[in-house]
């Protein structure tokens, strides 16, 4: 590893955090409560999203501690299926969806673009008490016994069958969806309208053109899957007929339905995430991100394919050949746009400065595990392997690549990144590299022997299975614990660095972006001066020039 | 707070169009913040055609498979308060593109003319739908327990319909999917109908404040956007006008 490092930190003995900044505008709690400042709504979702990252994964390490036996020894069947769904609900409507966007994504789109806020600060706020209303609710649900049709609300099972709290958990994504459309719209709003003099399309960072991609894809998909939801419920309650097939109704178009959201939904997931990914690379990097047209036009790319891929999660439920032919194509089509960015970011690699400080190795991470979870998608997106692998311990493998390995890889690059920017100081560099490294074997440890259980045919969702697939499995539950430590170190840590961290500065990374440009942490209004944008963006070599001028100025 | 904005803005309106009491801390202008306003609104009407858009694939998917059964059921609606209300709505519509006018042109009484105009509109509009609700619950064509194809199967025994459009008897397995018609009418006919009731709420609301003269002093994007929204539910209006009475009318 090279020893070379860009960090550059004030002099710790006359350095100060600033007096004046958003966290201390205002005191009490109904200054939070009640605040209008993107920044803080930032700060709430933070803590609310790591809250129930933290459930989720308490479920996840009970799903891991059954299947380190054979037999069913922890838990009934049934209760280990309702572990799985809450533990699919909560990581994916009440941590991925919101995790980058309604944290980072609201910290940072309204400061890259040189706003003081977002453009509707009131529907912000609203949008994390949709959020809270629908994850209190979950967990509600969690309390008067769970839910168990898994995290897709399969019809008829979840309409006809199940006698387990369907009806709550249904309303708690619906009004987690109302606050996911919020923030898209709102995100959308503000990238067109509240953008700095200066400030033209291409010379946005490309973290803002993904979430712009994740944006248009939360407004357009989410309001289906609300709608979805809602026949659920009036078929479950009133027996409408719509998805019975006693009543000519077809279970399928729930499929339709829901998948015309979920599967776009992955992309409102990893979007923002490789939003993140693209500021980290250049910035550890030195370099302007390789082929920045081809970047930001392969995240609205993602986000227009995403749309017509849908159905290859129903190969086996019956659609017609011809459809599966066609939903086969588009989907190794969204392949493309996906590797652009991968090589883009490797050729911004190529002869750059590279240093490791810990968001840089969370990216690089993040490169590996992506690609792999990417190219098995093209696995299961040929129909043929599909049929095969479909229903596998090789499709939790896929995801959990995806989601796991990628977009919370991100999320911890990201918040290591700018947790200089959010609280004034710096993490402890030595021991959240260790921290990522310790991620990166425990997710490794705990993900790939599935890859190997789902090809061998191990079915996923089941609380027992056959005693040779133990060893593999015994793996995987060691991993999680692996994993387990690397997500509590970050914890321990970052909370530490709150009060004992060095004084970072106003822009710690020699970053290009406006962010790095005002205090840390930023006034409630973002910038004492409206910013003008005079260069592109990542153009270090401007950031020098600007920096000798200073220089030459505080000479003086 | 409120009424100290409104009273500031119309004291003097024009001393303050530097920086009016109604331009928020983070824009720099108030065409960015009615811009802003009016973007948002677009994209919101956006995620309701996705809303409603689920409902109309269901409702193709079905009228496609047991069209006979959609004709039926379209023929136990009453044509002719359909048509009255599609002219209410259109109506209402009218007024409301009114009442934008008038606070663009800053006329307060108009105003309130034309939003209380809406509002009554708006409420004739629930009236109607609510006969024509009743007129189901009659006759048991309420998807659920008390459903009855009594009318499909056996179309002279409701002269009414007959009467009018000579309805062949339907085959017992054809005559069950008019349960699914109905499902579709109440949900479509019913979203729309809530929807109708929060814009009445709003427009309450809205009354109050143009009284006060909230709208009339050069901020009227609160008008002018819940406008877009009434449009919007007149438009939904129109389509399910369209395609659940009129299925067997080209």
């Amino acid at each position: 590893m090279s020893a070379g490092t860009i960090v550059t930190l004030p002099d710790q003995s006359t350095a100060r955090i600033p007096k004046m900044n958003f966290l201390t505008k205002e005191n009490g709690l109904l200054s939070w409560l009640l605040t209008g400042d993107h920044k803080r709504i930032a700060t709430l979702y933070l803590i609310s999203i790591t809250f129930f990252f933290f459930i989720g994964g308490a479920l996840a390490g009970l799903i891991r501690l059954e299947l380190l036996t054979p037999q069913t020894s922890l838990m009934a069947a049934d209760t280990y299926n309702k572990v799985f769904t809450m533990h699919g609900i909560i990581m994916i409507f009440f941590f991925l969806v919101p995790s980058v966007p309604a944290t980072l994504g609201n910290f940072f789109i309204p400061m890259m673009i040189g706003a003081k806020d977002l453009a509707l600060p009131k529907i912000n706020l609203l949008s994390w008490y949709l959020y809270m209303a629908g994850g209190l609710l979950a967990l509600y649900t969690m309390m008067i016994g769970g839910v168990d049709t898994g995290w897709t609300f399969t019809t008829p099972l979840s309409t006809h069958y199940v006698n387990t709290n369907v009806l709550t958990t249904g309303l708690a994504v619906f009004i987690a969806g109302f606050s996911s459309i919020l923030t898209g719209l709102n995100f959308i709003v503000t990238i067109h309208k509240m953008r700095a003099p200066g400030m033209t399309w291409f010379r946005l960072p490309l973290f803002i053109w993904a979430h712009y991609a994740a944006s248009i894809l939360m407004v357009l998909a989410t309001p289906v899957v609300a709608i979805a939801i809602v026949l659920v419920a009036l078929e479950r309650t009133l027996g409408i007929g719509v998805f019975d097939p006693t009543k000519g109704g077809d279970p399928l178009l729930f499929q339709h339905l829901f998948w015309f959201y979920s599967h776009p939904a992955v992309y409102i997931m990893i979007l923002p995430g490789m939003g993140v990914i693209s500021e980290v690379i250049s910035t550890f990097s030195r370099k302007r991100v390789f082929g920045y047209t081809a970047v930001a036009f392969s995240s609205v790319a993602i986000a227009v394919f995403g749309f017509f891929v849908w159905a290859h999660h129903m190969f086996i439920m019956g659609i017609s050949n011809y459809a599966v032919l066609v939903f086969s194509l588009l989907t190794m089509l969204v392949a493309v746009p996906s590797a652009i960015k991968i090589f883009n970011w490797t050729f911004t690699l190529y002869k750059g400065s590279i240093t490791f400080e810990t968001p840089m190795l969370y990216a690089f991470g993040f490169m590996g595990l992506f690609t792999i979870g990417g190219m098995t998608g093209v696995f299961l997106g040929s129909s043929g392997t599909d049929i095969h692998l479909t229903e596998t311990y090789f499709i939790v493998a896929h995801f959990h690549f995806v989601m796991v390995g990628g977009m919370l890889m991100a999320f911890l690059a990201g918040i290591h990144f700018w947790w200089p920017k959010m609280t004034g100081r710096m993490y402890p560099e030595k021991i959240s590299q260790l921290a990522a490294v310790v991620t990166f074997i425990g997710f490794n440890l705990t993900f790939f022997p599935q890859f190997i259980l789902g090809m061998l045919g191990m079915p996923r969702r089941y609380a027992s299975y056959p005693p040779e697939f133990q060893i593999l499995n015994v793996f995987s539950t060691a991993g999680a614990t692996i994993l387990g430590v690397g997500y509590l170190l970050p914890v321990l840590y970052l909370i530490w660095s709150l009060k004992y961290g060095a004084i970072a500065g106003d822009n710690p990374w020699q970053a290009t972006g406006l962010e790095w440009q005002t205090q840390s942490p930023p006034l409630t209004e973002n910038f004492a001066v409206m910013p003008v944008m005079d260069h592109e963006a990542y153009d270090y070599e401007w950031l020098e020039k600007q920096q000798k001028e200073q220089g030459v100025a505080s000479a003086e | 707070m409120q009424n100290s904005q409104i009273h500031a803005a119309n004291s003097a309106p024009l001393a303050h169009e530097e920086h009016p009491s109604y331009l928020r801390h983070h824009f720099n202008s108030t065409e960015q913040q009615a811009d802003a306003a009016g973007f948002a609104m677009w994209l919101f009407l956006l995620t309701e055609v996705m809303f409603f858009g689920g409902l109309f694939t269901a409702y193709l998917v079905y009228r496609n498979w047991y069209y006979p059964a959609f004709v039926s059921g379209s023929h136990q609606l009453n044509v002719v308060w359909g048509t009255t209300n599609t002219a209410v709505l259109i109506l209402s519509s009218f007024t409301m593109a009114m009442g934008v006018w008038c606070a663009q042109t800053r006329r307060r009484r108009g105003l309130v003319l034309c939003l209380a105009l809406t509002f009554f509109l708006g409420l004739v509009f629930l009236g109607i739908k609510t006969v024509e609700y009743r007129e189901k619950i009659e006759k048991h064509h309420v998807p659920g327990f008390h459903y009855s194809l009594q009318s499909f199967l056996d179309p002279q025994s409701d002269p009414e319909v007959y009467k009018e459009y000579h309805d062949k008897a339907l085959v017992p397995d054809m005559a069950r999917h008019t349960e699914l018609y109905f499902s579709l009418y109440f949900l479509m006919t019913g979203m729309h109908a809530l929807h109708m009731i929060i814009g009445i709420g709003i427009l309450g609301f809205m009354i109050l404040r143009a009284r006060a003269g909230a709208y009339t002093a050069g901020h009227e994007t609160f008008v002018v956007n819940f406008g877009l929204y009434w449009h919007f539910i007149d438009i939904i209006w129109i389509y399910l006008f369209a395609l659940l009475y009129l299925i067997s009318r080209h």
